[in-house]
Parts: C-alpha cells; sequence; structure tokens
C-alpha cells in the first residue's frame, strides 16, 4: 500500500498536489477508519455490528438477491416492477447524494477563496422556500419557462443568504464563521414563520402548498423511484464549477485570493469583490439544493425540511479536497451512507446519528493526516495544505 | 479607536460624526413618529419594581405617564443627534449607549402601555440568560489569549450538558454532575488542544469537527438510551436557589445578584478571577505573551505549547460548566441540540469585550437581555410574531460583529500555530 514515496511536482488543477494515489489514499483511510470507530461506538452501545452495517448496505446499494430475482423476471416475463424494485435502494442513495453535491460544491468554493461557509444549511433552505413559493404560486406557466424559474429562484434566494455574510466580511471583517450560523437561525426562525403564516397551505400542518405540475423536475422512471433530473443538473452544475475555478481569470483570482490575499490584493485583485461573490455563489450553490430537493423529490416544504445538508457539506467538502470532482465523489458516498443509515435504524435500532459520529472523525482526520498517516505507518509524504480558513483578523 | 482614526484622516472622523448624528435623528424620529404617535394619551405604564417571591425590601412601583416618557425619549435622541452633527463627540462608544438607551426604554413603555412589566424580574433573567454565553465567551478568552481559537465551544457545551445530567440522575448527586461536566469539558478541549497544537490541524476545522461529533453524539445517546430511561438518566432535578443573607434583602440588585443557583455565582467568581489572573499574575502576563508574539515568549524561556494546553483546557472546562447550566442550571433535562447557537453567540461576546473577561461578561449582559425582552415581549402581546423576536439575538450578534460599534483587535497570533 505505502510503495509511492515520491512524489511528483503540483500540477495547477490536482486534487491535492502529487499522483492521484496519494491523494486518494488519506481520504480513504480516513473513511476507513471512521467506519471503523463507529463500529465501536454500535458495539459499545449494544447493538450487533454486523446486522447494522449489513443493513447499512442492503439500504444503499440493494439487496444482491432482488437485483438476481428482478433481472430474472424481465428477462423470462419482460415484467420490470421486481428490477424497479431492486434498483430503489440504489437510486434513493443517488437521491440523498443531490442535494450533497450542491451544498459540499457551496463549501468547497467558499474553502477556495478562504471562506467557511457554515451557512449552507440556512441558504439551502431559503433557496428551498423561494423555488417552493415560484412553484406554488405562479399557475398556468408552460413547464420550460416555470421550471428554470422556480429553480432561479431558489439560487436567488441562496445568494442573498450568502451574500450578507460575505459583505459582512468584505467590508467589515465579521467572521463569515460566525456570521453563516447566525444566519442559519434566522433562516430558521423565518421558515417557522413563513411555514405558520404567509406560505402555509390549507391545513393543520405547517407545510407549503405542493407546486404546481410545470414546476417539478421530472423523474427517470416510473414512481416509486425518485431519481430525477436534479442529480444531473447536479453533475452539470460540479462540471461548471470545475470549468469556473481553473479555467476562467475569475476562479484563477478567487483561488489567489484563498491562497494569499495580501499577494492578491498586491496583484490588484480586489479582495472585497471577491469575497462577496464567492459567499454570493456559495449561496447559490446551496440554494440549488434546496430548490432541487423541493423541485425534484418533496414537491413541498415542511419544517425540519433540511436534514442536516448544510453541516454534512463541510465534511464532504473537506473529504472532496475542495475540488469539484473529489465533491462528487464524496457526495455519493455520503448519499450512500445516509441512505443506508435510514434502513439501519430500522432494522438493526441503531440511531441514525451515528453518521453524524462518523463524520465529525473523518473530518478530524482529513484535516490531519498526520493521525492517518501515523495510524497506518505511512511514509511522510510533503502534500501542500490548501488553506481553508483564517482567524478573526482581517 | 475612532480618537485614533480621527487625528489620522480627518475626513473620515467627519464622515462617521454624521453618519452617527443622522442615526441619532432617525431613532428619534421612529421614537416619536412610531411608538410615540401609537401611545394612547393617559395611560401609564408601571414598571415593577418587586419580585413575587424573593426576600427583597418591597418599595413602591415605577409608574410613568406612557405617551410622555415616549417623546421625552424622542427629543433626547433627536438632541443628542443634533448636538452630534454640530460638533461631534470624542467617543462613540457613548451615542451607542444613547441609541440603545432611548430605543429600550421607549420600546417598553409603549409595548406596555396601560399595563405592568416587572422591571426586576427581566433584569435577573437577563443575567441568568447571559449565564451560558458568558461562561462561553470566558472559554472564548481564556483559550484566545493564548492563540488558540476554540469554535468548537458549542459541541463543547452540549457534551458536557448531558454528561452532567446523566451522571448527576445516576449518581444522585448535582454535585458530582457538575464535577463530570467540568471534566469531560476539560478533555474535550485537551483533544482540540492536542489536534492544533500536535498536528497542527486548522483551528476552525478542529473546532466545527467537535461541533458536529457533538450534536451527533449527544443525539445519538439521547434516541438510544435518554429515551428510553428518562426516570434515571434524564431528570436530574436543578441546582437550588441560593440567597446571600442581608445582601439579598436590597431591592432590585437582591434579587438580580445573590438569589441564584451555584453556576451563576460560579461564573460571577470565574470573571473576577479570570481579570486578575490575566492582568495581575505572571501566568496572566505569559498567556498574553504566548498570545501576542509566541517567538519572543519562547526566548524569554516560556514554554510557549504547555501555557496553550493549560489555557486550553481551562477554556474547556469553564465551557462544560457552561453545558451544565442547560441541565442541571436550570431545566434538569438534555433535550437535543438543546444549546441553541448559544456558543456562538459567546463567541461574538467574547469579541465585544476585546477579549476581556469583564468586557465578555458586560456584553454576554447584551445579549441576556436582548434574550430576556424577547421572552417578555411576547407575553406582553407586541403585535410582532414571536419568530421574528427570537431572531433578535441572533441579528445582535451579527451587527456587533461588524464592529461598527467599538472595533477590536485580536491578540496578535490568534489562530496561529507555533513553531519552533
Amino acid at each position: 500500500m505505502t510503495e509511492t514515496t515520491t512524489s511528483k511536482p503540483k500540477p495547477p488543477e490536482g486534487i491535492a498536489g502529487g499522483s492521484w494515489r496519494e491523494a486518494l489514499r488519506v481520504p480513504a483511510l480516513a473513511v476507513l477508519t471512521g467506519l471503523i470507530l463507529g463500529a465501536i461506538a454500535i458495539f459499545a452501545s449494544g447493538s450487533n455490528v454486523l446486522e447494522a452495517y449489513g443493513a447499512l448496505f442492503t439500504g444503499s446499494f440493494g439487496d444482491p438477491v432482488r437485483f438476481f430475482t428482478g433481472f430474472q423476471q424481465l428477462f423470462t416475463t419482460g415484467e420490470t416492477t421486481g428490477l424497479l424494485r431492486a434498483i430503489r435502494p440504489l437510486t434513493e442513495s443517488l437521491v440523498t447524494a443531490t442535494p450533497y453535491i450542491f451544498t459540499g460544491l457551496s463549501v468547497a468554493l467558499g474553502f477556495r477563496c478562504g471562506l467557511f461557509n457554515i451557512g449552507a444549511e440556512g441558504q439551502f433552505f431559503i433557496g428551498a422556500l423561494c423555488s417552493a413559493f415560484v412553484g406554488y404560486s405562479i399557475k398556468g406557466l408552460p413547464a420550460i419557462i416555470h421550471l428554470p424559474l422556480a429553480i432561479l429562484a431558489g439560487a436567488a434566494g441562496g445568494a442573498v443568504w450568502g451574500m450578507i455574510p460575505g459583505y459582512l466580511k468584505a467590508r467589515f471583517g465579521a467572521h463569515e464563521v460566525v456570521n453563516t450560523i447566525m444566519m442559519n437561525w434566522i433562516a430558521f426562525r423565518l421558515s417557522d414563520w413563513l411555514l405558520n403564516g404567509p406560505m402555509k397551505a390549507s391545513g393543520f400542518r405547517p407545510v407549503t402548498p405542493n407546486v404546481e405540475h410545470t414546476a417539478e423536475l421530472p423523474h427517470f422512471f416510473p414512481d416509486p423511484i425518485r431519481l430525477n433530473w436534479g442529480f444531473v443538473l447536479a453533475l452539470a452544475v460540479a462540471y461548471v464549477l470545475y470549468w469556473f475555478l481553473f479555467k476562467t481569470t475569475l476562479g484563477f483570482e478567487i483561488r489567489s485570493v484563498g491562497a494569499n490575499p495580501d499577494a492578491a490584493k498586491y496583484a490588484g485583485m480586489n479582495i472585497i469583490r471577491n469575497f462577496v461573490l464567492v459567499m454570493a455563489l456559495a449561496g447559490a450553490l446551496a440554494g440549488l439544493a434546496g430548490s432541487a430537493q423541493v423541485l425534484g423529490v418533496d414537491h413541498w416544504v415542511g419544517q425540519g425540511f433540511s436534514a442536516g445538508y448544510g453541516f454534512d457539506a463541510i465534511a464532504i467538502a473537506l473529504l472532496g479536497k475542495s475540488h469539484p470532482l473529489g465533491v462528487v465523489f464524496a457526495a455519493v458516498l455520503f448519499g450512500f451512507l445516509r441512505s443506508g443509515a435510514t434502513n439501519m435504524q430500522s432494522i438493526a435500532r441503531v440511531p441514525i446519528d451515528i453518521i453524524s459520529i462518523i463524520q465529525g472523525l473523518v473530518i478530524i482526520f482529513i484535516a490531519a493526516p498526520d493521525i492517518i498517516r501515523w495510524l497506518y505507518r505511512l511514509k511522510n509524504v510533503k502534500v501542500e495544505q490548501t488553506v481553508l480558513t483564517r482567524g478573526w483578523g482581517s | 479607536m475612532t480618537t485614533i482614526t480621527a487625528s489620522i484622516n480627518p475626513a473620515q472622523a467627519r464622515r462617521t460624526r454624521i453618519a452617527y448624528g443622522i442615526v441619532l435623528l432617525a431613532v428619534g424620529l421612529f421614537i416619536y413618529l412610531v411608538l410615540g404617535l401609537n401611545t394612547k394619551p393617559g395611560l401609564q405604564t408601571t414598571y415593577g419594581i418587586n419580585l413575587a417571591g424573593s426576600r427583597a425590601i418591597p418599595v413602591p412601583d415605577l409608574v410613568v405617564p406612557a405617551q410622555l416618557t415616549v417623546n421625552i425619549m424622542a427629543a433626547l435622541a433627536v438632541f443628542v443627534g443634533a448636538f452630534q452633527l454640530a460638533r461631534g463627540a470624542k467617543s462613540t462608544s457613548w451615542l451607542v449607549g444613547v441609541i440603545a438607551l432611548t430605543f429600550v426604554i421607549a420600546f417598553l413603555t409603549w409595548a406596555a402601555q396601560g399595563k405592568s412589566f416587572n422591571l426586576t424580574g427581566m433584569i435577573s433573567s437577563s443575567l441568568v440568560r447571559a449565564t451560558p454565553i458568558a461562561l462561553a465567551a470566558l472559554c472564548g478568552v481564556i483559550s484566545e489569549r493564548s492563540a488558540v481559537i476554540n469554535i468548537g465551544i458549542e459541541g463543547i457545551m452540549l457534551i458536557a450538558a448531558q454528561a452532567a445530567v446523566v451522571s448527576a440522575g445516576v449518581t444522585n448527586s448535582l454535585y458530582i454532575g457538575l464535577i463530570v461536566a467540568l471534566l469531560v469539558g476539560g478533555l474535550i478541549a485537551a483533544a482540540h488542544a492536542y489536534l492544533v497544537i500536535r498536528f497542527k490541524v486548522d483551528q476552525i476545522v478542529s473546532g466545527v469537527a467537535i461541533n458536529i461529533f457533538g450534536a451527533g453524539l449527544t443525539s445519538f445517546l439521547s434516541s438510544r438510551f435518554l429515551e428510553k430511561n428518562t426516570d434515571v438518566l434524564n431528570n436530574s432535578g436543578v441546582f437550588p436557589t441560593i440567597s446571600i443573607p442581608i445582601l439579598d434583602r436590597i431591592p432590585v440588585l437582591g434579587p438580580m445578584l445573590f438569589e441564584n443557583n451555584i453556576i451563576i455565582y460560579l461564573m460571577l467568581v470565574i470573571v473576577v478571577v479570570m481579570h486578575i489572573m490575566l492582568f495581575y499574575t505572571p501566568w496572566g502576563l505569559r498567556t498574553r505573551a504566548v498570545g501576542e508574539h509566541p517567538k519572543a515568549a519562547d526566548t524569554l524561556g516560556i514554554n510557549v505549547y504547555f501555557v496553550r494546553y493549560v489555557n486550553v483546557i481551562l477554556g474547556g472546562m469553564i465551557a462544560g460548566l457552561g453545558g451544565a447550566y442547560f441541565t442541571i442550571g436550570s431545566v434538569g433535562r438534555f433535550d437535543e441540540l438543546m444549546t441553541a447557537g448559544k456558543g456562538f453567540i459567546g463567541l461574538a461576546a467574547m469579541i465585544f469585550g476585546k477579549w476581556t473577561p469583564i468586557g465578555a461578561f458586560a456584553s454576554s449582559l447584551i445579549f441576556g437581555f436582548a434574550d430576556s425582552l424577547q421572552v417578555k415581549l411576547q407575553i406582553l402581546r407586541v403585535p410582532i410574531p414571536t419568530e421574528f423576536l427570537l431572531m433578535a439575538p441572533y441579528i445582535v450578534t451579527m451587527i456587533i460583529l461588524t464592529g461598527v460599534v467599538g472595533r477590536a483587535i485580536p491578540p496578535a497570533a490568534d489562530g496561529q500555530p507555533y513553531e519552533k
């Protein structure tokens, strides 16, 4: 496992510098170690580890036996229901991964500019509410106009929510970590009010009305399978972000500001504009996550709509080394974990919060690769660390 | 800060002066137009001074004519604003005080017109609500004075809160719960210190990991164990109120300061002790040296790493005490995510308090006041949705962080790992 010790010169847009193997080794071992420690926690709390992780697997990939019988059914009778049932867990994992890709990209973009966006959660909520509002309040539009409009509304709502801390950071040096968290709480309170008042559907529960069919993201398969165009949109956005960050002047500027604000300033780059722009874009990405969730999956917004997507996004961005491609992989991995954890909760009675514990551990291992190197006796390879955040000052 | 900019840049100083003047005029006009004109003439506002059940000597309530009071506040704000536009004050911090004071008094008088409003009750509940915020802020002060940012206070408080209630319930002793909370807080902080000092992990990332880990762990344990055995594991009772003889007879001050539980007293003691330790002892001098210029401190023979470890762990124990407040200090029960951002608000209080214990405590009181005001306004049935009132502490935090109200400068080496 440890044969490659020579580190190649750092390519300008590599995932972390060094070879692919180098880049993947620490994240992979970090996840593995997180899962092992999670198993210890499950064991310590008195549950069966094998049963729990087995349920995690079938919940995220599906039951192999069902795949087999599904194919058998398809070839013998031409009936697809069995196969559809078999692929449901797999597609559900991708459905869960969709908001993770968006929010992970949001946090990763912030990291690239030296900004820590913990506000993806609030931006997600605001984006979802804006999309839902456009989705249910406008009636009679053709889908070709209504759907893009609803998606844009979500992005715009998230952008505003992200721009406020960005501006406060750029203009006053107010630390974005605290401010984005404050914006989260404000978003939760605001949504409480909206869902109980102006946006409440008729009925007892505090939820919005269903969006019009013209604003829904089309599904790929018949009904029990919820995989939709939102996933494709997420992949497309990831590619656009990659192109933006690494192939455009503005992207170069953003990365320069992140790597060394003083040098960027000296080179004539406008730090304030970049901070505001990045936070607005990051907010828009998180807002899109909310859009995709409400337009593609749920079709309405209720309290507790976001199940911690914004916080998981931090782990995803770190795991993906703030690179769009890495983020997509990390997000899909987390989609599988989360989706499987629901099954694990119902079958093995292990609370779903175990995933948060594993996440916290993974973040620490990724941020402190020395621990992983020490644990697995890896040779020390000089990998340049990307600067993630800065302290309170300037 | 303002005086410095005034001597450096007259144009900017002039802008600041005019801006403050205009804000004051606007506040005055707002008070008159929105609150004054909506106050019914002839109604009175009663400010209750006596708290039911308190041992303080009873005094007559403060009764004021509502509309007159509101209009006087408007006039005061306009007058100070006009003075500021014409002459300009050297220090701007008292102007902020005028803005806040006139607005709050006018707002309360308007909201409670024709009704009674217990002033002492609100002031003493401000202190109670400020307690966890102040403890979080003090944790921040002591760590950051040695240049280690601890943004994981929220997570530490959550874990300590749960540990306190469970251990107190199992052993049937609140004091054991308190000690466990302190130990747990110190332990997590030690892990944070080890990560950022030994492995040079990004301090903010490590703190965020602690927060996510803390939220996950406490929710996991809560749904796995606490919910099923509520009687034993999640039902500890709370520390009783301890009245200090004689002093508790003073009106207003008595119920506020001298009829509290042990955690609030401990918080007050920590404020004083930390102030003395930080500014009048060799330990404090070493801490500040490590925070401002670790290299110089190292050259003088101070063990930079050791000082940081000690301070971060002490800070973690203070945060643990803050966590204990949430359960065994107030409700005797653990709820998932019950800290609700108080750890972060504490960090804002620390910044607003300019990294000093007394400043941090004073700004925590402002947050506590905003928090208790929000509760009182709900009771008074002010025609503002509850959700908006609940946003108040978060919005105040953001305003304070802009530094418009007194910019603060962190310790010079704050957040930077030290390499020999």
